[in-house]
């Protein structure tokens, strides 16, 4: 009888507004697969978490990714198909690597998948784009490729690529009134990508307001601050006390690292399970999650030519304050004097019963 | 000349039933890979195949005029699973350009978190992306005798693995909902925070630099790596004769089934973790630190080691055109004459390769292929080598026992096998395990060469740490050298990414790059027919493989088309497409909606 009364607290759980959503995602663009591995390493939340419907609230999901996908060929093709021709709805497009330019070219493609049935000629990236962003309900490009071009789009580079919004305009709007959300990061930091997409999801089961984004298109709570707003070794920075080598842990903005003007979270968040990073684990921000990537910050190695003024500015402050410190450092490295073995009491009570 | 690297089959083209079909895109992997058959029915055997990539990039043109300290960051981007082996790799030729020797505690600390690559990578391949192949709902799908036969089949190991009968590992494997997917996944997870301590992200590191790595070398950071690697030598235990139970029994259930994915054993391995005490990235002392690396590199032809020497292996690549959407580098400048003992460089060794892009139309008789063919030239003969590195572990395995080099307490190599040694971990005792050189270059011991090379690794990274630990406790804490980038210069590195051989080559001048040319796993594995007509390895091997599925035409899943290509674990950013050359076709569709009825 018990069995069949609904529990007391399944009044707590609500029906999704959506009951199913599928993701279907395109890894076709100019791109290493590399963030379709990152999302394999979220933990916060998990692929399994989400699929599996270990999150209160949100709509049944079906992921159609190639890197995971038990199906394969035409199989796999149908998803897309079906998407394009309105049976897979609603659907969240994600676009992985850049958008090859292939209007620059007589014939051929830079970027392809599946086969066109009549000319026997493989189908260019950008058609399946064309084909699906009209009919998504959400589209995320997940990379700093699909954000924004990334290193394929390079100066010199052949193939005249970019990021999704130059392709389909800054101003592109999906047919539910979402604007491209952009993820970036070389690859993508796992868990960013997985809780933009929970956030999305939550929007879909209409148990969230419209994602916040800043003017490239970024989640403001992911990428509000800066990699040194969030540096262990900001410190080092503050006392004007800076790396000239790379095997140093102090602050190495004068040896390469762009981290003080960089939009990121990692090293506060680290890479996976709070592990690993950029400049906190002594490895120089490359600027890899900007749409100014990677030009604007080569040679990676060389200092950033604005950094010469900061931090000359603050080594006078940085040095004396440093000075200071360790003044008061080694005052408060040593015990209060009353603690001793001898035998008198000098802590300040006067004991009147020994 | 090219090499015939297969038999030619007796049946004449002409009684053939061809069937033509595709499988655009390969799913489970990394990149776009399409595969274009022509299946023969009524001999249950794939006629013929050729092979294309879908995707161009253009490293080695964008990155002409860049700053060589770039190459690294760069050509990390290259891949996204093992982006980390072309960082690696990209810092081998820089040290050598730059004539500079890390600090041996930044070897080894490169040494660990390319360990914890291939502990991770080789793990999520082989059971979230191979192992769903094999699992319950694919083999009821495409062999529901075999599953049968699995169900009543006890698993050998059951009492160290845990799953009683083969069936519960195929249940096991199932996507997301089988236990032990869901627990590699998660391993997958642990080893790539291993990675990260080490190289400070997955999967383009931020640590590494020329000259050594700005990883902070604390006790804390070996014992973080330390227990998470001793929870990986334990589940190996499992995993090692989980994976034997399953691949014996396809070879007990399918007779034959060696034949799957089987090609001429053409093994190459460019050998994997340098040794500080003995490699000072000079080129003419190269011949001597790359024996001295912890996994060997070699050239392995019909089972024989031709050689183990770099340099050897180095003047002997060849990258042909033929089927390739490229224009032919034959006139243009010649960077390298000579390399640095003297040798002459060949006009079509990467060190001069000259990449001109040339898109156009698919022409399956033509240029279908945005891969080159790199070759390797087999001086005694004069084949040009169409090398495979089966996915990787296979290669390094077999030259690694042959060359009988490797000696370092966990490991020992035998000339007929390799002999690892694991200590004891929370719930089981210590455990020697043993990879055989097998009989055949299959899908099967492809797949198997994966889960024995797991634990290679695990083992090379008991020793890195004991290295490493060493230097920590004596002080040597310097992770970096100093180095200026001359104007003129050039380099090499050779390193074996996850999937298999890889190079990188790159000439300065004026202190910029002139000339960059990584040759990475993949290239080699699923490359065209080269301009004497030897195919690619995928092609080759994929063309060989007798079809067991027991489903006919109309849902036919190609599945022993599949565990052959995927055994060759493909990284692509570019791809492959297999397909008939000259057998005449009948009819032509599309899997799995085909109308031709087989008569077998």
């Amino acid at each position: 009888m018990a069995a069949e009364r609904a529990p007391y607290g399944r009044v707590t759980q609500k029906e999704p507004a959506v009951a199913e959503v599928h993701i279907v995602w395109i890894t076709a663009g100019l791109g290493c697969d590399g963030d379709s591995v990152s999302i394999t390493a979220a933990t916060q939340p998990s692929i399994e978490d989400v699929l599996l419907g270990a999150i209160p609230g949100l709509p049944k999901v079906h992921l159609h990714n190639p890197v995971l996908a038990y199906e394969c060929g035409d199989d796999f093709m149908k998803f897309y198909y079906d998407a394009w021709q309105g049976k897979l709805d609603p659907f969240v497009l994600v676009v992985e690597g850049s958008i090859p330019n292939e209007k620059i070219k007589k014939e051929g493609y830079w970027a392809a998948v599946g086969t066109d049935d009549k000319t026997g000629q493989p189908i260019p990236t950008n058609e399946w784009i064309d084909r699906l962003a009209p009919k998504a309900l959400a589209v995320v490009a997940i990379g700093t490729c699909a954000t924004y071009g990334g290193i394929h789009a390079m100066e010199g580079n052949p193939t005249g690529c970019m990021g999704l919004a130059d392709y389909l305009g800054w101003n592109w709007k999906s047919k539910a009134g979402l604007p491209i959300v952009n993820v970036p990061g070389c690859p993508v930091q796992p868990d960013n990508f997985m809780e933009t997409v929970l956030y999305l999801l939550y929007q879909v089961a209409g148990l969230a307001p419209m994602i916040p984004l800043d003017e490239q298109l970024r989640p403001t709570w992911l990428f509000g601050a800066t990699v040194h707003d969030g540096c262990d070794r900001a410190g080092y920075y503050e006392q004007g006390d800076f790396a000239d080598d790379y095997g140093s842990p102090k602050c190495i903005v004068k040896i390469g690292c762009w981290g003080p003007v960089v939009n990121c979270n990692v090293p506060k968040r680290g890479w996976m399970a709070g592990i690993g990073g950029c400049p906190n684990v002594g490895g120089i921000c490359i600027g890899c999650t900007m749409p100014g990537f990677p030009d604007k910050f080569m040679p990676f190695m060389d200092a950033p030519p604005g950094s010469k003024i900061s931090t000359n500015m603050i080594q006078t402050y940085g040095k004396s304050i440093k000075l200071l410190r360790s003044i008061t450092n080694s005052t408060v490295n040593k015990e209060p004097k009353w603690r001793h073995p001898h035998g008198e009491l000098s802590t300040g009570y006067h004991p009147r019963t020994y | 000349m090219g090499t015939v690297t297969t038999t030619e089959r007796q049946v004449p083209t002409k009684e053939r039933k061809l069937v033509e079909m595709n499988w655009d895109p390969i799913t489970r992997i990394v990149g776009s890979l399409g595969i274009f058959t022509k299946i023969d029915f009524a001999n249950r055997e794939v006629a013929e195949c050729h092979s294309t990539s879908s995707i161009f990039r253009g490293y080695s043109i964008f990155m002409k005029g860049k700053d060589p300290r770039d190459a690294h960051f760069i050509t990390s981007r290259i891949c996204g699973i093992c982006g980390d082996n072309h960082a690696t790799c990209a810092t081998y030729a820089q040290n050598m350009a730059f004539g500079i020797r890390p600090p041996d505690i930044a070897e080894w600390i490169v040494n660990l978190g390319e360990a914890a690559e291939y502990m991770f990578d080789h793990n999520i391949f082989q059971d979230n992306l191979v192992g769903v192949d094999f699992c319950e709902q694919m083999v009821k799908e495409t062999n529901p005798g075999v599953y049968e036969k699995a169900e009543r089949t006890e698993a050998r190991g059951a009492n160290l693995h845990g799953y009683k009968t083969i069936a519960d590992i195929m249940k096991a494997l199932n996507p997301f909902t089988g236990a032990f997917y869901r627990e590699t996944l998660q391993m997958s997870r642990m080893t790539r925070e291993m990675f990260c301590l080490m190289e400070g992200r997955h999967v383009h590191p931020s640590t590494l630099y020329p000259g050594g790595v700005g990883t902070v070398p604390t006790v804390q950071l070996f014992t973080d790596y330390l227990v998470r690697l001793m929870k990986y030598v334990e589940f190996m235990k499992k995993v090692v004769p989980l994976h034997d139970d399953l691949f014996d029994f396809f070879y007990e259930a399918l007779p034959g089934y060696e034949k799957v994915g089987e090609r001429r054993i053409l093994l190459g391995c460019w050998g994997s973790f340098n040794d500080p005490k003995a490699c000072d990235y000079t080129y003419k002392n190269m011949t001597n630190w790359g024996r001295k690396m912890f996994v060997t590199p070699g050239v392995v032809v019909d089972g024989k080691l031709v050689t183990t020497d770099l340099v050897d292996i180095n003047l002997n690549i060849r990258i042909l055109l033929g089927s390739s959407y490229y224009d032919d580098w034959q006139n243009q400048e010649t960077f390298v004459k000579t390399d640095p003992l003297g040798n002459p460089v060949d006009q079509h060794h990467p060190w001069n390769q000259t990449t001109i892009p040339r898109p156009q139309r698919r022409d399956f008789e033509g240029k279908y292929t945005w891969v080159m063919s790199p070759r390797w030239l087999d001086k005694r003969t004069n084949d040009h080598l169409a090398l495979d590195t089966g996915g990787g572990p296979i290669a390094r395995l077999w030259s690694t026992a042959l060359a009988g080099l490797v000696d370092f307490g966990y490991v020992k190599s035998t000339g007929t096998s390799v002999k690892m040694y694991l200590p004891k971990t929370t719930s089981l005792p210590e455990v020697e395990f043993e990879w055989k050189i097998p009989k055949w270059s299959n899908a099967i011991e492809r797949d198997r060469a994966r889960t024995y090379f797991q634990v290679y690794a695990a083992c090379c990274a008991l020793h890195f740490m004991e290295k490493a630990l060493e230097e920590v406790h004596a002080g040597r804490t310097r992770t970096w050298t100093d180095f200026k980038v001359p104007e003129e210069a050039i380099g090499c590195g050779f390193h074996e990414a996850v999937r298999g051989v890889l190079s990188h080559h790159v000439v300065i001048r004026n202190g910029k790059i002139a000339n960059y040319h990584p040759y990475p796993p993949t290239p080699w594995n699923a490359n065209p027919r080269d301009i004497y007509g030897t195919p690619g390895p995928y092609e080759d091997a994929v063309q060989n493989t007798p079809i067991f599925e027991e489903n006919g035409p109309d849902n036919f899943k190609g599945i022993d088309i599949m565990r052959a290509v995927r055994s060759f674990d493909p990284c692509l950013p570019c791809g492959v497409h297999m397909y008939l050359g000259n057998g005449k076709t009948l009819e032509t569709h599309h899997s799995p909606m085909f109308g031709l009825q087989n008569d077998r």
